[in-house]
């Protein structure tokens, strides 16, 4: 599927932060009220005022320290759980631009708490946020307005260390394996993240959940792939007549 | 109804290949209307800045709407350095512009008072400027005790400021010298004061030797006494440049940080122990023959012999008077021959020459002894001595980053100092990707510094007058000479950039019969110390009635911050001049302060930030850069050259007016910087450059004519006859009649390795890379072919590549020695011009957890100034106070977050001060993560939230366990309320014997956990 896609390589991630302030910047969002709470996080969470949002993760590895930075974000995916969910509710908040395949929420659509529950839990990775004050759903936008004028995304624009990376789909996915087979030399563990469904492509060296308990969707066990279609199938089908 | 859960994802990627299609449920487009309905800054006027913060120098593009507002701030895709990047705090900077707690209007408080005022700025200038003259009348002494002419006013003080533009930073000095203060310090005292005697006492320069880009040509990188990826988050990109070239990168630091994170060796050592863990170094070095030895053979003082007074015994140099507490500097001599030349043995084996010195002391520093010391494993010590011993090598090159880790402590200067023999020993100065790079902390500290905001300079690093040098004559004696015909000693020059400086202070008024206005300048006394500790003590006593703190916030930056705060109780009125309010400003209000107790008058003047004024600004790869002005400040704010500019006119009108106390150096004051009727930037800027002041029908360097009035090319056709004027010899060729130098923005890189000539300019004379001459042989073959920024074109006669320094053929063609700004010519490993020895020694910091220095019987450095009662009180092996305690910076915050505390992201992303601890102290003390602990020292105390990390580890030191934590210092009690205060509060008053830098990276404290609520 060609588009856009972003690739994040956390090796070369230092947490300067900037890409969490820039696409507060470029968006508009308001800092929102933070309490130091025994970590550099902050703020605590993704929220309706906050799309992209540097994890912090430190552990101990053969008695040394370890500290894993994830700039976390909306993984724009290929067919995107939060749309389906939506349409199953009714709910037309969420679409997806065909032409760079970013996956945007409306905010301006008014989404009932419940409804927002159910979106956001139907995300592998715990993106899209709902606002009490304004009953619409916001994240990652993939600064479709820049992209569309051929500006880079806010958060890959300021990165000083080549962390963040945004182009064509398939140029991002031969960077992402070259990447990785540079870094596996290293870190043997060093892999991609769900790169085949999504759009957003990271790069971890380590297991990730060191890194954040969303960094990666995880697979069922035990159930074959053709059978998890069948199974979903058929919600989905009764779901869109609702849509219609 | 069943809607699909997370754990459903993977299952559902599959709908696709059944048929199954977004666009066939059902598209809605408003969405993408919603987000690409318009870009939001097409059309947009787009501004070129540079970032206010730290001194990387990234580029911004400010945009503005068609009413002047900012609705845009980002990375400028065109600047060499930043190439569009900027960490937290630069991607912030549109919240400076648009923010509502700008200070727009001038406030005064009056004495006694509660609270502010709104007044004009006519009203609060001319009461400033009543208040300057009965200050200045009242203190001004002519002579001192002694009888000397010292035609200074010892009544007023000023700190400020690195966040000026040069040009207005060139201009408040020049104002407060005519106002005749001596107490002018800033800033770069507090933070990298040291790295200027340490640098220029090595290679004869005090500024960092490469630049940014060029971190990516090195093999190794060290960054110890530093912390890049916190303080000068860009950076980064150059390390990561040169990893994906194949370099290592070393980060060694008490603290594993965001930089440890990304290193390829972290090594741990304990605070204040880098001169072990260095002199470790030098010993591995030597022991195993990696040095460069052509390098140092040619290109230092190891073939040099020492006099036979120099000695050294158990942590004390030869010379060294206990009350005094100071060295007798002359018996660390060289030795010269009758010619006056100084003695060499090139086989290195004549056991008083410097090479054999070095040896013997630090063949005292051994693996045992230094980890014993720094707490740091022998295997980690080993694997940073090997990989950085590796780059002695022609074809390698390591680069050394560090900042205030290293400055910021009793032995500041020689902590630099030891890594500057590393690189002499390495042959890693004057190369692409060598150097000892002081990494800058604000965006003009540079520049500040070079613009002599300190006591101790005049512009361009001349020394200030002192009372003993009565004339211009006897202020001319100073000059440093050599009788080696080859040392090119460019010093030597220094007459004719004082002659030229004076002609910049007082114009026509300044003549040859009048010593060019030298008396009017104001001196200090022959051994008067005015650095920043001790302004502040001298307020504390009451010494000064009036205080500026332009751009500043004492009340949280200076060590020892309750003190500073109560000293700023004893004036009758200080000047603040800052963008937002700050704890200095509103010191009378501050907790525990009622302010019906305090009588200071004061005012605070609100100033533009940095995208509502244009002038240039020096970062810390001395890139003279030139900024624009893309909006207007807010309400009633001005920039500060204006506010300067103003201030001195009223000033000089009362003198005139009403007479007083020694008026020459106020009423001859060139001050003419205006073009129809308003303040004009640019013309202070060409009077930095310098101009011939008459026509030079024949110039004595190139025998060119030069009209008068035209801009000096450089500071080569400078005179000492009063025939040109300079306001700062270095930054001559910055301002030329081809243009304004620093507002260049071309991209051309003739050498491909990143020195971007055309790319703004760099002091000295756009060099770009200093002591390039040493990365040549003695033919001016480039020592390492693949990075070769200069060689010798022999057919031709010249030097292509960077600008050499200095046009003198290569040393072996009739040349001259490399180092050109050194007396001697060649770099020191042997110093003997600093306060506290010739070489390096390891000393305890002031407060240390260990009862006896294990290197001598010299607990602490022998020859630092220990000031006595009031606050100024030490704990040291005291069981109250048992953690070692360090001060720092975070990526989000700058300095006392003065700024950044108002931008909300940023204090959204670092909302309050914590204290880093290990897990080992916290269950010691009962703390977990998140808890409100106490801080405290001897000094004071401040709470914080605990940061409970496994990024903090004991270290055995000397058998016992240390445990270390630390403190962010970027909060104050005025803003965000439940911030926390400053650490300062915690932090002694006690500075590094050549600078007086305080000692605010390492002292003893306790921390426990809060009570109650």
């Amino acid at each position: 599927m060609a588009g856009k896609s972003f690739f994040i390589d956390t090796s070369k991630c230092t947490a300067c932060r900037g890409c969490q302030v820039a696409c507060k910047q470029w968006n508009r969002n308001p800092g929102t009220k933070t309490y130091q709470r025994g970590s550099y996080q902050n703020p605590e969470d993704l929220s309706y005022f906050t799309y992209k949002l540097v994890r912090f993760s430190e552990l101990e590895l053969d008695g040394k320290p370890r500290w894993y930075f994830f700039p976390d974000q909306c993984r724009h995916c290929l067919e995107p759980p939060c749309f389906y969910t939506a349409q199953s509710l009714g709910v037309k908040a969420i679409t997806r631009d065909d032409e760079t395949g970013a996956v945007l929420h409306n905010p301006k659509v008014k989404v009932k708490a419940s409804d927002a529950k159910a979106i956001r839990e139907s995300c592998p990775w715990n993106i899209p946020r709902w606002n009490k004050k304004t009953s619409g759903m916001a994240k990652c936008t993939m600064c479709i307005d820049r992209i569309k004028e051929g500006l880079l995304p806010a958060c890959v624009k300021t990165c000083p260390t080549g962390a963040m990376n945004f182009g064509d789909r398939d140029k991002m996915l031969d960077m992402a394996n070259k990447r990785l087979s540079e870094v596996k030399k290293m870190y043997p563990k060093a892999q991609l993240l769900n790169h085949e469904s999504v759009r957003t492509i990271y790069l971890v060296i380590d297991e990730p959940k060191k890194y954040y308990q969303f960094a990666e969707a995880i697979d069922i066990t035990g159930i074959t792939r053709i059978a998890a279609m069948k199974k979903l199938i058929q919600p989905v089908i009764n779901f869109s007549k609702l849509a219609g | 109804m069943k809607v699909i859960t997370r754990r459903d994802f993977l299952k559902i990627s599959g709908v696709a290949a059944v048929g199954l299609t977004i666009s066939q449920l059902g598209f809605d487009l408003t969405a993408v209307q919603v987000y690409a309905a318009e870009l939001r800054i097409k059309g947009a006027k787009e501004t070129p800045s540079i970032c206010c913060f730290c001194a990387v120098g990234c580029g911004i593009i400010v945009a503005t709407d068609k009413q002047g507002k900012v609705i845009n701030t980002e990375g400028d895709p065109d600047h060499p350095i930043s190439e569009g990047a900027l960490c937290a705090k630069g991607a912030a900077s549109y919240q400076i512009a648009v923010n509502e707690n700008r200070l727009r209007k001038v406030r005064y408080r009056a004495p006694y008072s509660d609270k502010w005022k709104e007044v004009s700025w006519d009203w609060a200038l001319d009461k400033i400027a009543a208040n300057i003259k009965k200050s200045r009348d009242k203190s001004f002494m002519e002579k001192n005790a002694d009888g000397k002419v010292v035609n200074r006013t010892n009544g007023i003080a000023s700190v400020g400021s690195a966040a000026l533009d040069n040009e207005e930073c060139w201009l408040y000095q020049k104002m407060l010298r005519a106002f005749g203060l001596v107490y002018i310090e800033h800033q770069a005292r507090i933070c990298h004061s040291p790295s200027v005697p340490a640098l220029a006492e090595s290679f004869g320069r005090g500024a960092m030797t490469n630049h940014f880009i060029d971190i990516r040509n090195a093999d190794v990188i060290l960054n110890m006494g530093g912390d890049v990826a916190e303080k000068h988050p860009v950076t980064f990109k150059w390390i990561q440049a040169a990893r994906n070239r194949g370099a290592t990168f070393i980060h060694a630091d008490p603290r594993f940080t965001r930089t440890s994170s990304k290193a390829d060796i972290y090594a741990r050592l304990r605070p204040g122990t880098d001169i072990a863990f260095l002199g470790g170094m030098i010993k591995y070095i030597l022991d195993n023959n990696l040095y460069d030895e052509f390098y140092v053979k040619n290109y230092t003082n190891a073939s040099f012999i020492v006099g036979p007074k120099y000695s050294f015994d158990d942590g004390l140099f030869s010379g060294y008077d206990p009350n005094k507490r100071a060295y007798d500097k002359s018996t660390w001599a060289l030795e010269k021959d009758e010619a006056g030349i100084p003695k060499r043995d090139m086989t290195l084996q004549n056991e008083r020459c410097v090479f054999q010195l070095l040896k013997k002391h630090y063949s005292r520093y051994t693996m045992e002894k230094v980890t014993s010391i720094t707490g740091t494993p022998q295997e980690d010590l080993e694997k940073v001595y090997k990989t950085y011993g590796s780059t002695g090598k022609p074809d390698k090159a390591g680069t050394e980053l560090y900042a205030m880790g290293w400055t910021q402590h009793t032995v500041g200067t020689q902590n630099i100092r030891t890594m500057s023999i590393i690189q002499t020993l390495l042959g890693n100065m004057g190369i692409a990707g060598g150097g000892v790079n002081a990494l800058r902390g604000e965006s003009n500290v540079q520049g500040s510094t070079d613009q002599a905001l300190l006591f101790h300079i005049l512009p361009g690093y001349l020394p200030t007058p002192r009372a003993q040098w009565a004339t211009l004559a006897d202020y001319n004696k100073t000059t440093p000479s050599t009788k080696d015909p080859r040392s090119v000693n460019w010093w030597k020059n220094r007459p004719k950039y004082a002659a030229s400086l004076l002609k910049s202070f007082y114009g026509e008024k300044a003549t040859k019969e009048n010593d060019f206005g030298y008396s009017w300048l104001p001196k200090l006394d022959p051994t008067q110390d005015a650095s920043w500790l001790n302004l502040f003590d001298e307020m504390y006593k009451g010494t000064f009635t009036g205080f500026f703190a332009w751009g500043m916030n004492p009340a949280c930056s200076s060590a020892n911050a309750g003190k500073i705060r109560q000293a700023l109780a004893r004036l009758d009125w200080m000047v603040n001049v800052n963008v937002f309010d700050s704890e200095t400003g509103s010191f009378w209000k501050g907790p525990g302060i009622n302010p019906k107790n305090i009588k200071t008058e004061v005012f605070q003047l609100p100033c533009a930030a940095f995208m509502e004024k244009q002038g240039s600004i020096t970062n810390s790869g001395r890139w003279m850069q030139w900024r624009w002005k893309a909006a207007n400040p807010p309400g009633e704010a001005r920039p500060d050259g204006e506010i300067i500019y103003d201030l001195f006119r009223k000033v000089e009108g009362l003198y005139k007016k009403d007479k007083g106390a020694f008026p020459y150096p106020i009423l001859n004051l060139k001050w003419d910087y205006e073009t129809n009727g308003r303040f004009d930037i640019h013309k202070v800027a060409k009077e930095i450059n310098g101009y011939f002041l008459e026509d030079v029908p024949e110039h004595p360097v190139n025998k060119n004519a030069y009209k008068k009035s035209t801009l000096v090319p450089s500071f080569v056709f400078l005179l000492d006859d009063g025939r040109t004027s300079c306001g700062n010899w270095i930054y001559s060729a910055s301002y030329t009649e081809a243009g304004n130098m620093a507002a260049r923005r071309k991209k051309t890189d003739p050498t491909g390795l990143g020195l971007y000539p055309e790319w703004a300019w760099a002091w000295p004379v756009n060099r770009r890379i200093i002591y390039n001459r040493a990365s040549v042989d003695r033919d001016g073959k480039p020592r390492n072919p693949d990075r070769a920024i200069l060689k010798w074109d022999a057919a031709n006669k010249k030097w292509i590549g960077d600008v050499p320094d200095g046009p003198a053929p290569p040393m072996g063609t009739q040349g001259v020695y490399p180092f050109i700004m050194k007396p001697d010519g060649v770099a020191s490993l042997f110093g003997p011009g600093l306060a506290d020895g010739p070489f390096p020694e390891h000393y305890e910091p002031l407060e240390c957890p260990i009862e006896k220095n294990i290197m001598s019987s010299q607990r602490i450095n022998p020859a630092i100034k220990i000031f006595k009662g009031g606050p100024d009180v030490f704990a040291t092996c005291d069981p109250r106070y048992p953690f070692v305690c360090s001060t720092y910076r975070l990526a989000e915050h700058w300095q006392t977050g003065v700024l950044t505390r108002w931008l909300p992201w940023l204090i959204e992303a670092q909302p309050q001060i914590f204290c880093e601890m290990d897990k080992e102290l916290a269950e010691l003390k009962g703390i977990e993560n998140g808890d409100r602990v106490v801080v405290e020292t001897v000094r004071g105390k401040v709470e914080a939230v605990a940061m409970v990390t496994l990024r903090l580890k004991p270290l055995v030191i000397a058998g016992k366990t240390v445990h270390t934590i630390g403190l962010p210092y970027h909060y104050g009690w005025l803003y965000p309320k439940d911030g926390g205060d400053s650490a300062n509060l915690l932090t002694p008053t006690v500075g590094d014997a050549n600078t007086m830098m305080p000692e605010t990276k390492v002292f003893m404290a306790n921390v426990y956990k809060k009570k109650g609520r």
